[in-house]
């Protein structure tokens, strides 16, 4: 079934199983490798990608219910890597495997998006749906207080 | 040295692991699939020397400078630190230069990446290859210049002579330098410490860019031209065998190209074999293994469970006596005739590794050649074992190592690799086994459970008249060793039966008990539980004579001694009584031990030596009820010299977590004879919400480099239940933390 949308600011379409998930979809279809499989139940984040602007847990989205939506994957945050967040996580050194951080990203930028200025209590709220093994979440706090532009209250 | 590879485990002793490592040269831990003698320094000298303008740095004329580097990078931060050593002695601009990951060719480099052992073991080879280019570099400018090379002097990538300066690129250099002769590592010059403009300076990673920006490679994201997909539905009872399957419903979902049966290789790649369905994407494989139906013979280990392992962990600690491992007085004599004695058991439940990145191999087999794309820490092993599959000489294989989303020990196995060696060989196209988070969580090779029996004296003047440790458990050697069961346990004490604490009378048993659980390296290994029974059984020793934790520990390590590691040999570098406590004293002093805290609250501390680094940490926790807040970690740390400080910080922050997730979340456990968790919803990780703030500490040293990776995890469960012990003090019942993890009712 041909299932159109928007990708990253560009039109596309994919004639896949309607039941399909976008995470394979974009993975397996498309070749875009950047968005992480981690659950495959949406209990990790690390397949998060925006759905009109909503960070949203691409392994359990079938791609039909994504027919003329706009999908901004980590490929599509910045031209060239120099998104606020990315060039925060970039300063604050905070990927280790680096595996999450895709999925990191794409929720903090979404979390920014609604709070320019998250408290540290925002950032948990926020950000707890994503697991990162190795153990960054004190870098991810602070990076993403430096991309609010503001000091980082305590880390 | 490294030609005898062969799938088939060898040396699966830890030990070995880690002496093969400090044996130095180019030995590093590829030990357990190589024979003991490849240790053997005679041979390391008959290797050809391996020209460094080749093997470890590749130079353009246009002055590109490339480090080649053989270590993987699981997160650990390795791909940054081993360049910086090489490039500090060949005196490059670190601005200048590039990395890249070495093809995999055991003959010039040491591939496996555990045991914490890279940097250490990495630092003087890595030394003296980039010092040996620096010299061939040199004598190539003096040449042309025709002065004495004792004139010339290397410096941001050039050669730099005379008064006025004149000067070479190294670009303009290397096509002279590479046909020079190779000096002899063993004597060429080394710079000075005090020289180091890299080595010791706080350097960002190489590789977050790719990270932050979706572009980095992990082997999941291999994508070679044609590749279809698969998974593998196996035996969810260990050791279990498919009866038979029927592959119609599964053959009719859309996508799926193929269904066919693999087999068990209870060789060293250990796989389970299973039912392998291939299909166009990794969605269409798993709806495709969902429709297959498979009857499994699940043979003997289907009765088995946590349930009957606990019963016998407690028999044998009620049978006596274990196998003695070290034994010194009479610490029997000792308890019998005390009056103030202690007496506690601890228990530690199977551990998964739980990469974020599950388990997956890409192979291309074809009828002269294979080519590969593993996340792999051992890319010897996985090009060994794809061989053997493929019917290949090894060096007909390429294996490309990917970046990896974690490692912690369990992509040393070659499990993964030689069930997609299996598939990729019977199909004879480019594809990938991908495991699903439940396939990643139910076949890992877990850390041991164990549980241990404690019992100490106290003489009238507090000192420790007698230390007593029992362990039971389903130990890692009777898995993979070279005499299975009838290995003895001292591989499961580590660092464990190296007491620091002075203590006339000493005695530590051992008794293995049965489990066809499968059992592995998981980060820190024997550490993780040796650093729970001893770090807490001498916090209950201090309170029971009533005496502060912090001091009774300065006292009993007593004046400065060095103890040889118990069971290693002369290679391993002894524990320095001075070191620990100097780790001790620090992270006291930094999280201000001893100051008021509000009811309920608590601090407490706890320091160990393993990977031949110093650790410590002071946890401070609130205990309202039935909840536990980890409010502070404070981590020290003396890993001898450290090459890159934010790397090292970074290390022992992940571990602090790799450890809190162990302590405060979910075991492991077996029923039926499988693994009962499956996924985040039943095996929950740490989160941002409940990760404390970490403070970490490094004691400056000009001691060889240690490890890193690991060494944090052990201090990181006993300094967090020694805090709930004392936040909870002023109650009518103290809590003692005695099993991990952490259950809300033991809070109550």
């Amino acid at each position: 079934m041909a299932i159109s949308f928007t990708l990253n600011g560009k039109p596309e379409t994919v004639d896949v199983s309607p039941d399909m998930p976008l995470l394979w979809v974009l993975r397996d279809v498309l070749n875009m490798t950047g968005t992480k499989f981690g659950c495959g139940m949406a209990l990790c984040g690390a397949c998060t990608v925006h759905i009109n602007g909503e960070a949203t847990r691409s392994c359990i989205t079938q791609i039909s219910t994504v027919s003329g939506k706009k999908v901004t994957t980590i490929e599509g945050l910045s031209a060239d890597g120099t998104h606020p967040v990315q060039k925060a996580w970039i300063e604050e050194d905070v990927p280790q495997c680096g595996y999450c951080q895709s999925g990191q990203i794409m929720s903090a930028v979404a979390l920014l998006s609604k709070k320019p200025k998250p408290t540290d209590a925002d950032i948990d709220d926020f950000m707890s749906g994503n697991i990162c093994r190795c153990g960054t979440y004190q870098r991810i706090r602070k990076a993403i207080h430096r991309a609010a532009g503001a000091p980082a209250e305590k880390a | 040295m490294a030609t005898n590879l062969s799938a088939e485990p060898q040396i699966l002793d830890r030990r070995a692991f880690l002496k093969t490592s400090a044996a130095g040269g180019a030995a590093l831990l590829i030990g357990f699939h190589l024979p003991a003698r490849a240790s053997d320094p005679a041979q390391e000298q008959e290797k050809p020397p391996v020209n460094p303008l080749n093997a470890w740095v590749r130079i353009t004329p246009d002055n590109h400078v490339t480090l080649i580097l053989a270590k993987s990078e699981m997160g650990q931060g390795i791909m940054t630190a081993l360049p910086m050593i090489l490039a500090e002695e060949l005196c490059l601009d670190w601005k200048q230069v590039s990395i890249e990951q070495a093809p995999t060719n055991p003959k010039i480099y040491d591939h496996g990446t555990g045991g914490s052992g890279s940097v250490g073991g990495s630092w003087l080879p890595l030394r003296q290859a980039g010092a040996a280019a620096r010299e061939m570099l040199i004598a190539a400018a003096a040449k042309k210049w025709e002065v004495g090379t004792d004139t010339c002097r290397a410096q941001n990538g050039y050669v730099l002579h005379g008064h006025p300066e004149r000067s070479y690129t190294y670009g303009e250099l290397v096509a002279d330098a590479a046909l020079l002769p190779i000096p002899n590592l063993k004597e060429v010059p080394l710079k000075n410490s005090r020289d180091f403009t890299i080595i010791g300076h706080a350097t960002h990673r190489v590789d977050t860019a790719a990270k932050a920006t979706g572009t980095a490679i992990y082997g999941i994201d291999a994508r070679p031209a044609g590749l279809l997909y698969a998974v593998i539905a196996r035996c969810p009872v260990f050791y279990g065998k498919v009866a038979s399957f029927d592959a119609t419903k599964a053959k009719a979902v859309p996508g799926v190209r193929d269904v066919f049966q693999i087999e068990t290789s209870g060789r060293g790649a250990s796989t389970t074999g299973g039912v392998a369905v291939i299909a166009d994407n990794s969605w269409a494989a798993t709806q495709g293994r969902k429709a297959l139906e498979v009857k499994w013979d699940e043979g003997p280990a289907a009765n088995e469970s946590s349930v009957e392992l606990r019963k016998q962990f407690v028999a044998n600690a009620a049978a006596k006596p274990g196998q003695v491992i070290r034994n010194e007085g009479d610490a029997d004599a000792a308890l019998a005739a005390a009056t103030n004695k202690v007496e506690a058991f601890y228990e530690l439940p199977f551990a998964a590794h739980v990469c974020m990145e599950p388990m997956n191999c890409t192979i291309h087999i074809q009828s002269d050649s294979a080519e590969a794309w593993v996340p792999t820490q051992a890319p010897q092993w996985a090009q060994a074992v794809i061989a053997e599959a493929a019917k290949l000489p090894p060096e007909k294989v390429i294996v490309h190592t990917t970046q990896m989303g974690g490692g912690f020990g369990r992509r040393y196995q070659a499990d993964f690799v030689m069930e997609a060696a299996q598939v990729a060989k019977s199909l004879g196209k480019s594809v990938m086994v991908v495991w699903t988070r439940e396939d990643d969580m139910k076949h890992d090779f877990y850390r041991p459970a164990s549980y241990h029996k404690c019992q100490g004296a106290m003489d009238d003047a507090g000192n420790l008249a007698a230390w007593k440790h029992f362990q039971t458990s389903t130990s890692i050697a009777a898995k993979w060793g070279a005499k299975g069961e009838e290995n003895n346990g001292q591989g499961e004490f580590g660092t464990g039966a190296t007491v620091p604490y002075l203590s006339p009378n000493l005695r530590i048993e051992y008794t293995l008990a049965h489990s066809s659980a499968p059992r592995a390296w998981w980060r820190s290994v024997e550490h993780s539980s040796s650093g729970f029974v001893v770090e807490s059984f001498v916090d209950e020793l201090a309170a029971a004579v009533g005496e502060d934790a912090l001091k009774f520990r300065l006292k009993l390590l007593g004046d400065p001694r060095k103890l040889p590691q118990f069971g290693e040999g002369p290679d391993a570098p002894p524990l320095d009584t001075a070191r620990l406590r100097a780790v001790l004293q620090l992270a006291a002093d930094k999280s201000g031990w001893g100051a008021p805290l509000p009811d309920r609250e608590g601090r407490g501390i706890a320091c160990f030596f393993s990977f031949d680094t110093y650790t410590a940490a002071v946890a401070e926790v609130a205990v309202k009820s039935r909840e536990l807040k980890v409010k502070r970690l404070v981590c020290t740390v003396d890993c001898g010299r450290v090459v890159n400080p934010n790397g090292v910080r970074a290390q022992v922050e992940s571990a602090a977590i790799y450890a809190l997730t162990a302590t405060l979340k979910d075991a492991i456990t077996v029923e039926g004879g499988r693994i009962v968790q499956s996924n985040f919803n039943d095996y929950h990780m740490l989160r941002m919400n409940e990760a404390p703030p970490i403070e970490v500490h490094l004691v400056a040293s000009e001691e060889k480099p240690t490890g890193i990776g690991e060494p944090t995890v052990p201090v990181i469960a006993p300094a967090l239940c020694n805090a709930i012990f004392n936040a909870t003090r002023t109650r009518k019942q103290d809590i003692r933390i005695r099993r991990l993890p952490i259950r809300p009712e033991d809070l109550a």
